[in-house]
């Protein structure tokens, strides 16, 4: 019985979430269909074709692993919202791991799915006021938030980030994140332009360290 | 119709699409709260997780919002707002942007009046950012049933087939913050902040155990990264003066 009521909950997240998605789309679409329409200014053929393929080579390619891994972590009403709200990496995808492991929950099942959405969630509505305050307000908050001073600590928000939430994780499943990391670390050392295709380089990162679960599970040392 | 990348016209597009995203976080809020209530979860718990990813969220969104001042220059206001609120991210929109702007001949360090440039980056940067919206609804469901097969077949395996997934991401990012060290003292910087926030992070971890407060526990992370950040003020002074 539980398991058909698990099954009916994931559907009606899945159908509520295809049509907020295809409203989404539209929505997005419609922006820059709007601008032409309203300005008469229609793109430069030559000019979006070049600038199109410059763009989506990588970041098509970011889009396709991003699903891939995000939506086992996230949970189906988190992938849906998290796919739409944006900033998945710097962002809801923390966001949520955090949120996750505090209420000690697992993402997958129904309780983590409900604490992934329920994070997420937040974490929109407070990213849109707060820019949205920034903006209103920008008179008041630009000189400080722009000031020489403060420029280190928003240059290394994601350093900061990564090195909290590493020690979470590491130290939970330190036999599986040695390889990944001691790979990571080489490889960004070794070749530093990889550094703008990160996005590219996390399916790398989760492959070794599946693989060496995988490895470390069947000899029974995990 | 002359064109004004600050235009009232545009403050209306932008301000619809947005109001559609916060009503949609708030109807995937109001669902996923109802289910934890029927699942018999802790409110407290609910509430909790409201708490502490708001908290957290607050650092991450300002320098989004740093984000759409830099891009205010040559876009306006509300293209970025928009675009950094809804689907786009920091790494993305920027970049993105800068590709659109240098293939049509402009360059994003003056404002663009073209109406035409304009919408080229428009579009741009809205196909660029398609397939997540694309791909969520139609691979979304087989993703899960594949988890939820895996899981099926060793409940254990699937636990860590997830935690392998979670360390992928967290090692190529944690990869990147040592991108720069060949560079010389400066390069570390991001080392050393990444360093920091983790020792703070295990601070609040052994005030946790000492003192018995879970709203320790539950701030942790945001109090390590603000912390993290704010150290990286001095750690970079101290850098530069050591380094000259």
């Amino acid at each position: 019985m539980k398991q058909e009521t698990t099954l009916s909950y994931r559907d009606s997240v899945h159908h509520m979430g295809r049509i907020w998605m295809a409203f989404a789309l539209a929505m997005m679409l419609a922006v820059p269909l709007c601008i032409c329409l309203f300005y008469d200014a229609w793109p430069d053929p030559a000019g979006l074709l070049k600038g199109f393929f410059s763009v989506a080579p990588i970041f098509w390619t970011v889009g396709v692993i991003e699903v891939f891994t995000y939506v086992p972590m996230l949970g189906t009403g988190g992938s849906y919202l998290g796919f739409v709200t944006g900033n998945l990496s710097n962002l809801k995808v923390p966001c949520a791991l955090n949120a996750m492991e505090r209420a000690n929950v697992h993402a997958s099942t129904e309780e983590g799915e409900v604490i992934s959405t329920i994070a997420i969630a937040t974490s929109a509505i407070v990213t849109t006021v707060i820019i949205a305050l920034g903006v209103l307000l920008l008179a008041q908050i630009e000189p400080f938030l722009e000031s020489e001073i403060m420029q280190p600590a928003f240059d290394n928000i994601l350093p900061a980030l990564f090195g909290a939430l590493a020690v979470v994780y590491v130290s939970k499943n330190w036999k599986i994140a040695v390889t990944p990391l001691v790979f990571m670390i080489a490889l960004f050392v070794l070749v530093p332009s990889l550094a703008s295709s990160v996005g590219v380089l996390v399916p790398v990162g989760a492959l070794i360290a599946i693989g060496v679960a995988r490895i470390l599970y069947k000899k029974g040392l995990l | 119709m002359e064109f004004n990348p600050n235009s009232g016209f545009m403050y209306v597009l932008v301000a619809i699409v947005i109001a559609f995203v916060i009503l949609e976080s708030v109807v995937f809020l109001v669902k996923a709260w109802r289910r934890g209530k029927e699942l018999g979860m802790d409110m407290k718990l609910l509430k909790k997780t409201v708490g502490s990813s708001a908290v957290f969220t607050v650092a991450p969104a300002v320098a989004i919002l740093l984000g759409v001042i830099a891009l205010s220059k040559a876009l306006g206001f509300p293209l970025p707002w928009l675009r950094l609120s809804v689907i786009g991210s920091l790494t993305y929109e920027t970049t993105a942007a800068a590709s659109a702007a240098s293939a049509v001949g402009v360059t994003l360090s003056q404002e663009i009046t073209d109406a035409t440039a304009f919408s080229t980056i428009v579009w741009v940067m809205t196909l660029g950012i398609v397939p997540g919206l694309i791909l969520v609804p139609v691979f979304g469901k087989k993703i899960e049933n594949g988890i939820v097969k895996i899981k099926t077949k060793d409940h254990r395996w699937g636990e860590i087939f997830i935690a392998g997934l979670f360390l992928g991401m967290i090692s190529a990012f944690l990869g990147v913050v040592f991108a720069h060290v060949s560079e010389g003292l400066d390069g570390w910087i991001p080392v050393f902040v990444m360093l920091s926030s983790a020792v703070i992070m295990l601070l609040c971890a052994l005030f946790q155990k000492l003192t018995k407060a879970r709203w320790i526990a539950d701030y942790a992370l945001p109090i390590s990264l603000l912390g993290g950040m704010a150290l990286s003020i001095p750690i970079t002074t101290l850098v530069h003066s050591i380094a000259g």
